[in-house]
């Protein structure tokens, strides 16, 4: 273990999250409400711890996979901690495991809330909140590897890339890393300035824009309103659900589209799938509420904005679905659990692979008629490796066994089986509402202490994708 | 520059590695998809899997946007083909590693047909610097500088030298020559020494002189140097056959040994000047009847690297000869280097430089200035020659007064052909070259020696 490299790495990420926190002072700063004096001294904590550990760069740089894993789930756990000191200083939410599951609700981009009244907080509290989802969307590793010449010749940031960009295999767009992460941040920086020009345009205000971009670009979805999305105007709700689906798509695409080269964009197999499935869910639960809404556009409008938002793990809400019929909860849950494309900001399992699992489960089926078959998988027009599948089938059994554990501790609470099945599968999932008592008008408050625990882990585990935080307990990764 | 390289066996990983230090965009491409996952994972690399010979495999890794397309598969038809659709595809410069002799004796027409920028023989490559060695048997390894006029010189201080115990700083005063120690290996470690650092028997030196000097050098400080007058070759591979061919017009005598009857009998054909013996070298009586006692150098040229150690151990104990050890896996490079094999010739080290050579030469018209790059440790110690441009920042300033980087040496100032071995009141003039000997490997601009 190259223990001074995580302190080394770990060190650059508190002062770019002190750095950050410069928005909300901003903000701050600009309505009065008297929240600098919390601010400021977290920033001036993180920069300084900050700096002791960056003062010398370590000698030894040799970095491997499992210091990779270890270092991003330090740096994240490390995120949350300073993230939720501003809240807990100032006395907004008074109690520190509320604040750090409020926090790390917002890195992770789940946007899963305990607070009863959102609209109580000040604009500065309210603008960080919405802030660590953009933050945590595409990861602060990545960020790091893009501004910071870090990685000279390096492949160790190869392993940082991996262990915190979502999905199953993760390329690089270019020969460097640096300039793949670049790209990456240019990309995402663009889609967020258009989507708060297009809501500025309807008439949005440029704190209200600003926080709901925010929430659907790092597909978060904490609101700034207690009914969350509900009270924006049709087209402000419109750029939302497209601006959703849009982020929750693989970045590879729009790379490909920058370097002109729009039919391989067009080609890309995850990327249709994960329209089919969006339309056909809106299709269905289109016509499952129709009787609900006073015009069918008006039910497809609805239908669309909630299909966006679960599927891509955002979490906004623009009516209360726990009224919905069974039918349209359950496609919900449903969607909740694939998640969105691998390489965007989503959670959830991600469409590839669900791909990848249901093409395995029909060569097995297809083995079984014919066992002397052979027959090589083939995803996005290449042959999957091995280590690839083996990867995914490691990767649902992990999910399924985290995810029984996780309601078997959170049903303690004595809650009724939904509340419970879907507050560990929208937490989990980085979605934020579940249905019944942690539905999309209500929120995560009245879980008990444990609960909140098993949840941020879930969250956690949810953002980076299980592994880099599971090692974290294995007893041979601190061995010498 | 935008870097394609076909093959990621050692030779292609040590070039990339190399140039992806340097600050290049490298893509490797190779079919064994466990090789590029080994890269992609050490090095900032880009790696595909597929045949590089292929147009789409090659439109995928860029090739429209690339400036040089390296082939190094262990095919010299694949490397070819790999060229010229990298030529007609991508219009980039292209290397292509040929060692078959039969397409080498024809490799002026194949470079110009099929537009290759350069052809890389790793055999006869070795062989080349083989027959430096002979021609210089106290020195581990020589290259040249400006053009021939400035060596480099690696060489063992023997036991009761009288370098042992001498400091840097007098050097050159007791023995009267102009030369420079650059670099000093003890063990493990490297360094480039200082004017009290002592000098002790056993290390490794690295000298810089003209070749009149060093001569005189090794004369005054004892270490007897006379061109080998004979050679023995163990292995009649391709070595062997080229290095027998360009010492044809020399008058050293030579001796391969081979097992294969029909490949002597083809060498015997092809080389007649050579006397080649049937045989196998294991066998301690031939090579006392041929005259291992007698013969000034040895080189282990065979094709299993356990072997050729074995002989050059046995070849130590026997007699007082030159060693030459060829070994073809770099990995125990470190342990190999504690031995006493003599000169090591690494043919894929020998190739990887040459092609980084061509790079960085390349690069030159492009904005560095690195005319020459000379390994003396690999990846630990490098002497680069760099040309003064009429801008440069450090013109005119004496050295002394220049904000080095440590580890960091000017070795030697070529001005218009005379070599002057800097003091601290010289300074460098546009036009010059300067040759630097650095730990701080990756240096692309003379401007970054400083600080």
């Amino acid at each position: 273990m190259n223990y001074r490299m995580v302190v080394y790495l770990m060190g650059w990420v508190l002062n770019i999250e002190a750095f950050l926190m410069l928005l909300p002072c901003a903000v701050s700063l600009l309505y009065r409400d008297g929240c600098l004096r919390y601010f400021l001294p977290v920033i001036a904590a993180g920069w300084l711890a900050g700096w002791l550990c960056v003062r010398r760069k370590p000698k030894n740089t040799v970095f491997y996979a499992r210091e990779g894993m270890i270092c991003v789930a330090l740096v994240w756990i490390c995120l949350s901690l300073t993230g939720a000191l501003p809240f807990w200083l100032s006395g907004e939410i008074p109690a520190f495991y509320d604040a750090m599951f409020e926090v790390i609700s917002g890195f992770t981009t789940t946007g899963a809330s305990i607070l009863t009244d959102v609209e109580a907080l000040s604009p500065s509290m309210l603008m960080w909140r919405s802030f660590t989802h953009w933050i945590g969307g595409m990861g602060i590793l990545v960020f790091m590897l893009a501004i910071l010449p870090l990685t000279a010749g390096g492949g160790y940031s190869m392993y940082l890339m991996k262990a915190e960009s979502p999905g199953p295999s993760v390329g690089k767009m270019t020969p460097k890393i640096r300039n793949t992460a670049k790209i990456l941040y240019t990309i995402y920086l663009a889609m967020t300035l258009l989507q708060i020009v297009l809501l500025l345009l309807g008439g949005m205000p440029l704190f209200d824009s600003l926080c709901v971009t925010f929430g659907s670009a790092g597909t978060g979805g904490f609101g700034i309103k207690n009914d969350s999305m509900a009270s924006y105007t049709v087209y402000q709700q419109a750029v939302t659900t497209t601006f959703m689906i849009l982020f929750g798509v693989n970045f590879n695409v729009y790379y490909l589209f920058l370097i002109r080269r729009f039919k391989d964009g067009l080609r890309c197999e995850e990327m249709r799938a994960y329209l089919a499935v969006i339309l056909a869910a809106v299709l269905c639960i289109t016509w499952n509420i129709r009787g609900m809404f006073p015009s069918l556009f008006s039910a497809f409008h609805h239908a669309a904005f909630q299909v966006a938002s679960i599927i891509t793990t955002t979490g906004y809400s623009t009516v209360d679905f726990e009224q919905w019929p069974q039918f349209s909860k359950t496609i919900l849950i449903v969607l909740m659990l694939i998640g969105a494309c691998a390489g965007s900001t989503g959670g959830g399992m991600k469409i590839s692979r669900l791909i990848i699992g249901v093409k395995e489960m029909a060569r097995e089926l297809y083995s079984s008629i014919h066992p002397r078959s052979v027959r090589v998988l083939r995803f996005e027009g290449k042959a999957i490796e091995h280590q690839v599948i083996r990867s995914v089938n490691a990767f649902f059994a992990a999910y399924f066994v985290i995810f029984a554990v996780s309601v078997l501790l959170v049903s303690l609470d004595n809650f009724d089986f939904t509340t419970n099945f879907t507050a560990v599968a929208a937490t989990f999932n980085n979605i934020g509402p579940g249905l019944s008592q942690v539905g999309p008008m209500s929120n995560f408050s009245q879980l008990s202490v444990l609960s909140k625990c098993v949840l941020m882990f879930d969250m956690l585990a949810g953002r980076l994708e299980i592994f880099p935080l599971l090692i974290l307990f294995l007893p041979s990764t601190w061995k010498k | 520059m935008k870097i394609i390289i076909v093959g990621c066996g050692k030779v292609g990983a040590t070039i990339a590695e190399q140039l992806n230090s340097e600050g290049h965009d490298i893509t490797i491409i190779d079919q064994d998809a466990s090789a590029i996952q080994a890269i992609t994972e050490s090095i900032d690399v880009m790696g595909m899997t597929g045949n590089g010979a292929v147009y789409p495999v090659q439109m995928e890794a860029g090739i429209q946007e690339a400036d040089l397309l390296i082939a190094t598969t262990n095919s010299d038809e694949l490397n070819m083909l790999c060229c010229l659709i990298a030529k007609k595809a991508g219009n980039c410069h292209t290397i292509a590693r040929i060692r078959n002799p039969e397409y080498s004796s024809e490799i002026r027409f194949i470079r110009e047909e099929l537009n290759l920028s350069m052809a890389i023989n790793p055999e006869l490559a070795a062989a080349r610097e083989i027959s430096r060695l002979l021609k210089f048997p106290s020195a581990i390894k020589i290259d040249t500088f400006a053009k021939g006029r400035v060596e480099i010189l690696k060489f063992k201080i023997p036991e009761s030298s009288a370098l042992h115990q001498m400091k840097v700083h007098e050097v050159m005063p007791k023995t009267g020559c102009s030369v420079l120690i650059c670099a000093v290996e003890r063990g493990e470690d490297v360094m480039i020494p200082n004017g009290d650092f002592a000098l002790q028997s056993g290390d490794k030196v690295s000298i810089i002189a003209s070749p009149s000097e060093s001569i005189k050098f090794f004369r005054q400080v004892g270490i007897e140097n006379n061109s080998a007058r004979s050679v023995m070759l163990v292995g009649g591979g391709r070595i062997s056959y080229y290095l027998a061919k360009m010492l044809k017009d020399t008058p050293i005598k030579i001796t391969i040994i081979e097992k294969d009857y029909e490949r002597c009998r083809m060498l015997s054909e092809e080389l007649p000047h050579v006397s080649v013996i049937h045989g196998d070298a294991s066998d301690q009586q031939l090579l006392q009847e041929e005259g291992i006692r007698q013969t000034d150098a040895f080189a282990s040229l065979t094709g299993f690297d356990e072997e050729n150690i074995m002989l050059s151990l046995y070849a130590a104990s026997q007699s007082k000869a030159k060693l030459i050890t060829k070994v073809n896996r770099i990995a125990f490079e470190n342990v190999i280097g504690s031995m006493n094999l003599g000169s090591v010739i690494y043919p894929k080290l020998i190739t990887a430089d040459t092609i980084l050579q061509y790079v960085r030469a390349m690069q030159n018209s492009l904005g560095s200035n690195v005319e020459t790059l000379y390994k003396i440790v690999a990846n630990r110690a490098e002497a680069l020659e760099f040309r003064v441009g009429k801008e440069s920042p450090l013109i005119g300033i004496p050295l002394e007064n220049l904000d080095l980087k440590p580890n960091l040496l000017v070795a030697c100032i070529n001005r218009g052909g005379r070599i002057l071995t800097p003091r601290g009141r010289d300074s460098m003039e546009a036009g010059d070259t300067v040759i630097i000997v650095t730990t701080n490997t990756g240096l692309n601009d003379l401007k970054d020696i400083l600080r």
